[in-house]
């Protein structure tokens, strides 16, 4: 199989092909373009290196272009268009770049709705463009003909329909710097098929940095700073908690100073986690219903809650008017509608957390919280005592989806890229994966979309083509989206999948469980051979159902060379804990 | 704190779609917009949306710091009724006969600052403009004599307290934004914000 690497990958298309008047990427001013070469000479002025996408009649002009470019642009060519989007996401999410996704128009293009909404929500800078149908059809209910734009509206941070190919090198330098500036976002440009045929003179690539409707970060307010920083002073019992407005900010090295400068604990969202190491003595765990007791317990008796690039979901904050009540809130965020969204500031701080934590770091004083983090260490020994060690330390019965990701933490030293697709066992891999390196956990945090996570871990591959990317699935989730395994096998991707399977839809039957009386309704969910499965997609494979092997298992599945897939058979009624009940407060947290 | 009504007022781009996008960000709430107007504002290539909806202030300026992130809305602003200056429009076809015979029409047009913009033989359109009692008076005055037909433009509103978006804009245009561009109503300066 061929190995990952898109810098030497071989390519076919032959220089001959290319069109007289320009050679891909050097195109002189006023050379004759077609919309569809303007659009991969933006990708190139733009340092697009990989596209996921998936042909059609309406973008076949674009696809005939990419024909040339093929040495410059690597094209992965998904199973689905959600696969693609998602592999955008994961690529945008390792790489800390626009991901970039090609779709046809119709039907292709109402498969990335799914993939927008996720990355909508989770703020991933993407950049899609979706053929459609000539413009003098449209409207007339045209073959493959839907409304893209207005279908992706809520969905999009921008979208906007290209007719006329002179538009195209502003309108996509307008889409590059919309999807990765100030909080970023999905940007959709919907190109009709005459604007991709058509010629017109090219006048070079122009890089947007201004729109004066949009302002991509607000002024920092120094008066704001400086009331922060006064209350951090002030404060006996600070409480950080960070989402991923730090990974975003690319500030995690300002994180680290901040607390580090002033002793203070720090909880993380799951999006927010990797931006400080597992193992940092200020890091007291995971926020949220699946969350770690302590930080949960704690945000209810902090006196000043210190919240960084983190937008107060309901999965993290439980039942809001019993949520940190007690406590100053001092909200650091680069998206002004965020503040006050959900919790009450009492200082806030708008801005890039690049720009705005340095500034805090300078004004607060040097401290240690030693009594305080106590605190948080205590109640962690009383979960370790409760749920952890059991989790991970299982001694008989069937294996736990805890213990799992133990082993592997012990094999990949907390080296790998997680990616996780939704459920029980992505509240397991994040609760339990431990993180060295940043930009390390993909998942899909605010929408919840099951199977995301096979073709996330494509795209979080390309974007870090070095490291060892492991997706972790459920059964569930994993046949959602199973056909990515075609595009794995295609292109040698060498994702390491880890399927936790326990015959059912865990999450949703641990809530039918301990809220519905136990009345397991349509979680049952059987499985096909997924080690046939995968051997038939010429993909390694193992199955395995006991401890004796495990570690084994596990250690031949991250050798393996190319793409691997190991089925960990765990238990079938095991419940994560501690859980926040839905409607409960953090301090309500059960810890059984 | 209960519901009243606010009259939200947008500049924007002029960009198709984006009528769209910025309704959309009602429905989703479930919010019924009362009246939308679209406009030509006082600066040129910038347009004005006018929104009139029923709601709590929270959920209102929630909704303009939403409606504001758009990449091409430049400014919200919400009012409430005594912060603006509004007038409505509204037309009134009523049977010529009816009129003439039983009502004495200059008392209505007196009365109600209405004036006839169309007289046929077989009907008169009547037009007034002001706020929602006086339209809604008239309707009542001319319903015993046949009413045909009734409509109401959209609300327009000027903000008492604006100088106008003109020096604003300028910010907008300038790469690095003064204060003005991003206000912030933080540290008791909330009731300042959206007021100009």
């Amino acid at each position: 199989m061929e190995t990952l690497d898109i810098k030497k990958k071989a390519t076919s298309a032959k220089a001959a092909i290319q069109p007289e008047t320009s050679i891909p990427g050097q195109v002189t001013q006023s050379a004759s373009l077609t919309g569809s070469q303007a659009v991969l000479e933006a990708f190139l002025a733009e340092g697009v290196d990989v596209i996921f996408g998936y042909p059609g009649g309406a973008i076949m002009p674009i696809y005939d272009a990419l024909y040339d470019y093929n040495e410059q642009l690597t094209h992965i060519l998904v199973r689905h268009e959600q696969g693609g989007i998602h592999a955008a996401q994961g690529y945008a999410r390792t790489s800390g770049k626009v991901g970039v996704v090609f779709a046809t128009s119709g039907p292709g293009a109402t498969n990335l709705v799914t993939g927008l909404a996720d990355a909508m929500i989770d703020s991933t800078p993407l950049v899609c463009v979706t053929g459609q149908v000539f413009a003098h059809l449209l409207g007339t209910d045209a073959f493959q003909e839907t409304d893209v734009i207005n279908i992706t509206t809520p969905v999009t941070k921008w979208n906007y329909q290209v007719t006329d190919a002179t538009e195209i090198p502003a309108v996509l330098a307008k889409a590059f710097y919309i999807a990765r500036t100030g909080r970023p976002g999905p940007v959709l440009i919907d190109i009709t098929k005459n604007a991709q045929i058509q010629a017109f003179p090219y006048e070079g690539y122009t890089p947007c940095h201004h729109i004066r409707s949009y302002r991509p970060k607000p002024i920092v307010r120094k008066e704001y700073v400086q009331e922060a920083a006064k209350l951090i002073n002030e404060a006996k019992k600070p409480f950080v908690i960070f989402g991923q407005g730090v990974i975003l900010g690319q500030a995690e090295a300002e994180l680290k100073s901040f607390i580090e400068k002033t002793g203070i604990p720090a909880a993380w969202t799951i999006l927010g986690l990797s931006a400080l190491p597992t193992d940092h003595p200020l890091n007291v765990g995971m926020l949220g219903m699946h969350g770690n007791y302590a930080p949960n317990v704690m945000t209810n008796e902090c006196d000043v809650l210190i919240a960084i690039g983190m937008r107060f979901d309901d999965r993290v904050t439980g039942r809001l008017d019993k949520y940190a009540k007690q406590a100053k809130v001092i909200h650091l965020d680069i998206d002004p509608a965020e503040i006050d969204k959900n919790v009450k500031a009492t200082i806030p701080v708008w801005g890039d957390c690049k720009e705005t934590l340095p500034l805090l770091t300078a004004l607060v004083e040097k401290k240690s919280h030693t009594a305080w983090l106590q605190e948080f260490r205590t109640l962690e020994t009383k979960e370790i005592d409760t749920v952890i060690r059991e989790e991970l330390n299982p001694v008989a019965g069937e294996l736990t989806m805890g213990e799992c990701i133990k082993v592997l933490n012990e094999l990949t030293g907390g080296n790998a890229v997680i990616v996780t697709d939704v459920g029980q066992h992505q509240m397991v891999a994040c609760r339990y994966a431990r993180f060295n390196e940043t930009k390390s956990n993909i998942t899909s945090g605010g929408l919840g979309t099951m199977g995301f996570g096979l073709p996330a871990a494509i795209g979080a591959k390309y974007g870090a083509p070095d490291r060892t990317v492991v997706a972790i699935i459920g059964d569930g989730g994993i046949q959602m989206t199973i056909q990515e395994l075609g595009t794995i096998m295609q292109f040698g991707a060498a994702v390491k999948i880890l399927i936790l399977n326990n015959q059912f839809l865990g999450m949703v039957r641990q809530w039918q469980q301990l809220f519905n009386d136990k009345r397991y309704s349509f979680v049952n969910i059987t499985s096909p051979d997924y080690v046939a499965v995968a051997k038939a997609y010429y993909i390694e494979a193992a199955k395995v159902d006991d401890r004796a092997n495990l570690r084994a298992a596990l250690k031949t599945m991250l050798d393996h060379p190319g793409a691997y897939l190991l089925e960990c058979m765990v238990g079938k009624e095991n419940n994560v804990f501690p859980m926040v009940p839905q409607g409960c407060s953090v301090s309500e947290i059960r810890l059984s | 704190m209960s519901k009243q009504e606010y009259t939200i007022t947008v500049y924007t781009e002029n960009q198709i779609g984006l009528l769209n996008r910025i309704a959309i960000m009602f429905s989703r709430r479930k919010i019924n917009i009362e009246s939308l107007n679209t406009s030509p504002s006082e600066v040129e290539g910038i347009h004005r949306f006018t929104i009139v909806i029923n709601e709590f202030e929270d959920v209102v300026r929630k909704l303009c710091r939403q409606i504001e992130k758009q990449v091409e809305v430049l400014k919200a602003y919400f009012n409430t009724n005594d912060e603006i200056v509004w007038q409505e429009l509204a037309l009134y076809k009523v049977p010529t006969d009816e009129i003439a015979e039983k009502v004495k029409v200059e008392r209505l047009l007196r009365e109600f600052g209405a004036r006839a913009v169309v007289i046929r033989k077989d009907y008169t359109v009547f037009e007034t403009t002001g706020q929602r009692e006086e339209t809604d008076g008239l309707i009542k005055a001319l319903e015993p004599y046949g009413l045909i037909e009734f409509v109401r433009s959209a609300r327009v509103a000027i903000i008492k307290a604006s100088n106008g978006f003109h020096e604003k804009l300028k910010e907008f245009e300038a790469t690095e934004p003064g204060e003005e561009v991003v206000e912030n109503e933080f540290l008791d300066k909330g009731a300042e914000v959206f007021t100009m």
